[in-house]
């Protein structure tokens, strides 16, 4: 802030006065519940619980976080053969037999399957104490991999499109940003119909158009396509915010350099790439930092299309921090999970400030 | 001009207002098919998903819908309670951001960096990662009401509305355009011998129609459609809102076509809302933009 005009000395009292309600409101309603986020995973706090609350150190984030590697050989019969099923495939020991009090293996106490592949004749597993929680962790960055690239993509084509002087353009813009302002809840009770496996809108246009060719998919009903949908849901449904944030810095770029490319004989690809795009520089940084942080805390669409399922196929992590903690009254799982969003969120803000630093 | 230019010029126009209207389509189908649902029955809103009678106001088309969700909801109850708990933390936070932007801006005091840095922090924390925590912290706070004092936030409208405030993006707004005012204006009004307050509320404040519409706005779009947070502290139905009173339509047999209704009811206003002040809206959200 600016400190050296010139009739501002020091004024304590009013300076204060003037800041405390929007100031202290902040610490009470922000930074507090922050600062118990972390002390509260450290304990064993429940919403409602007859014992007193205990000191756990790590122990939350080592039930979430906790992964090790398996590998195992197949069994061998009592010739020294490898024993083999009916279909030529070699049989391994059942994992649980490993985790489950095996005193030769404490360290895998407990834990479960997260996946596993087959090496040579070996089967490797990988083993997570939150197997769910994992799943969870890696929906949540497929969406932002996959929605804020797109998005952004999609927003600046749209943004490109709207930005011209045609009669009644106003109209298009309002048009293309009103998903935006309805409640994400309402749109994804509405996009149901759309993805419903049996009669829904998609399957209904995808049968027609194919002459009955396509079955019907069950989009939110499928593992391989649930995330899918709510990815191209969500795209839709706030793709018209991040096409304003591109207008509002496609509008300050000035006319004369397009008239000068004009001048040049400029191809309209020349013209983005040489005289639009370097100019858009500082919206781009804008718009992948905010689309990547409301992608990280994706909920309410799951919540109302998924829950989560099906085969945990659609986890993520705030969801996953609100079962636990709402659902469950598990207020130490869910604020060690919000914890470690939290941290993740602040990485990837640092590592995207580090890198737009670098290229000015 | 010959013709055969005019006739391009034409054509790419045609094409041109193709595209723009396709992608409409694509954006507005959803909404047109749920205030289209809403007046049908529901064995004729299932069956006309199969075809483009879904879109279109066909058949047996009757209020019906409206007249069953208000006689399962408390419709207006709900919609009471989102208005109030919008209205009422739109105006706070107005009130409380510009002040300490204000301060931010033109006052000196020790440890304002420090402050400042604080909140600029508070940007990246999603407020789903301190809804658990704020949850058990406010099942607990104090309050002194007209009846005494007591404990524990829960089922109350200020649960919905204290907490939603203050937050550093709309701190952030003010400064921003407070430090576009021109100084000249603020300085004068010292030597005449104003108080701070008075420069506030009489200088700067009248000056700043174009964030308060900004800070008003997205705000408003904020609160209303507030869902996690309403879930979490409402269970008594006098306190809720728009969104949590979905529960009652989301029983056994789901009767979706009172479902589209409520939605609609639900939606309208923001819409309604919103294609009033369409300009002042884009408007805002493209100024996070620019100040961003």
């Amino acid at each position: 802030m600016q400190k050296n005009s010139s009739s501002l000395t020091q004024h304590n009292r009013s300076g204060w006065l003037f800041a405390l309600p929007g100031f202290g409101l902040m610490m009470l309603f922000i930074v507090v519940p922050f600062v118990f986020a972390i002390v509260f995973s450290m304990t064993n706090q429940r919403l409602i619980s007859p014992n007193p609350t205990q000191f756990v150190g790590f122990e939350n984030y080592r039930q979430l976080l906790s992964v090790n590697l398996l590998v195992l050989d197949p069994v061998s019969t009592e010739a020294g053969e490898l024993k083999q099923n009916a279909d030529g495939t070699l049989t391994y020991p059942r994992i649980r037999t490993f985790t489950r009090n095996n005193p030769d293996y404490p360290h895998l106490q407990g834990m479960k399957e997260w996946f596993s592949w087959q090496w040579q004749d070996k089967q490797v597993a990988i083993l997570a104490s939150d197997p769910v929680f994992m799943k969870a962790v890696v929906n949540t960055f497929l969406f932002v991999l996959v929605v804020a690239p797109l998005q952004g993509a999609f927003a600046l084509a749209l943004a490109l499109l709207i930005n011209q002087r045609l009669k009644g353009i106003n109209v298009y813009r309002a048009i293309y940003f009103m998903p935006v302002v309805v409640s994400i809840v309402v749109v994804s009770i509405l996009w149901r119909f759309i993805y419903d496996g049996q009669n829904g809108l998609l399957n209904n246009l995808l049968h027609s158009v194919s002459f009955g060719h396509l079955a019907p998919v069950d989009w939110l009903g499928n593992p391989d396509t649930a995330l899918g949908s709510i990815m191209a849901m969500s795209i839709w449904q706030a793709v018209g915010f991040h096409m304003v944030i591109w207008l509002s810095g496609l509008q300050t770029i000035s006319p004369t350099l397009y008239e000068a490319a004009k001048i040049e004989g400029a191809s309209g690809w020349q013209t983005f790439r040489y005289v639009t795009w370097p100019g858009l520089k500082n919206t781009a940084v804008l718009v992948l930092i905010v689309i990547t942080m409301q992608a990280f805390a994706l909920f309410a669409q799951i919540d109302v299309m998924t829950n989560g399922g099906p085969l945990d196929s659609t986890q993520t992590i705030v969801f996953q921090a609100v079962e636990r903690g709402y659902g469950k009254q598990d207020i130490s799982g869910g604020s060690a999970i919000s914890v470690v969003l939290f941290v993740i969120v602040l990485s990837i803000s640092l590592l995207q400030r580090h890198f737009t630093r670098e290229k000015k | 001009m010959s013709h055969s230019s005019v006739d391009h010029h034409r054509l790419r126009l045609v094409v041109r207002y193709t595209l723009l209207s396709l992608i409409a389509l694509m954006f507005i189908f959803p909404l047109i098919f749920m205030l289209v649902s809403s007046l049908k029955p529901d064995h004729q809103l299932l069956a006309d998903t199969a075809s483009l009678r879904a879109f279109l106001p066909v058949g047996e088309i009757s209020l019906a819908n409206y007249y069953g969700a208000f006689e399962r909801a408390p419709i207006v109850l709900f919609m009471m309670n989102s208005l109030l708990v919008t209205a009422v933390t739109v105006v706070l936070s107005l009130f409380c951001c510009s002040m300490a932007g204000f301060s931010f801006v033109y006052l000196n005091w020790r440890g304002k960096s420090v402050a400042f840095s604080i909140i600029l922090a508070t940007l990246i924390v999603p407020f789903e990662t301190i809804a658990i925590p704020m949850l058990l912290m406010v099942s607990k706070l104090p309050w002194i009401g007209f009846d005494g004092l007591t404990w524990g936030w829960l089922n109350t409208y200020r649960v919905q509305v204290i907490p939603f405030i203050a937050d550093g993006l709309t701190i952030f707004l003010f400064t921003q355009y407070f430090k576009d005012l021109p100084r000249e204006l603020i300085e004068a009004a010292r030597v005449e011998g104003s108080s701070w307050w008075q420069v506030y509320w009489r200088i700067v404040m009248p000056l700043s129609g174009p964030v308060i519409a900004t800070a008003a706005i997205l705000k408003f779009l904020v609160m209303y459609n507030q869902y996690l947070w309403p879930i979490m502290v409402t269970q008594q139905e006098q306190y809720r809102p728009v969104l949590v009173g979905l529960q009652y339509f989301f029983q056994l047999n789901t009767a979706w076509g009172e479902v589209m209704a409520y939605l609609t009811l639900i939606t309208l206003p923001v819409l309604a809302f919103y294609l009033v002040l369409q300009r002042a809206f884009i408007a805002s959200i493209a100024s996070t933009g620019v100040k961003g």
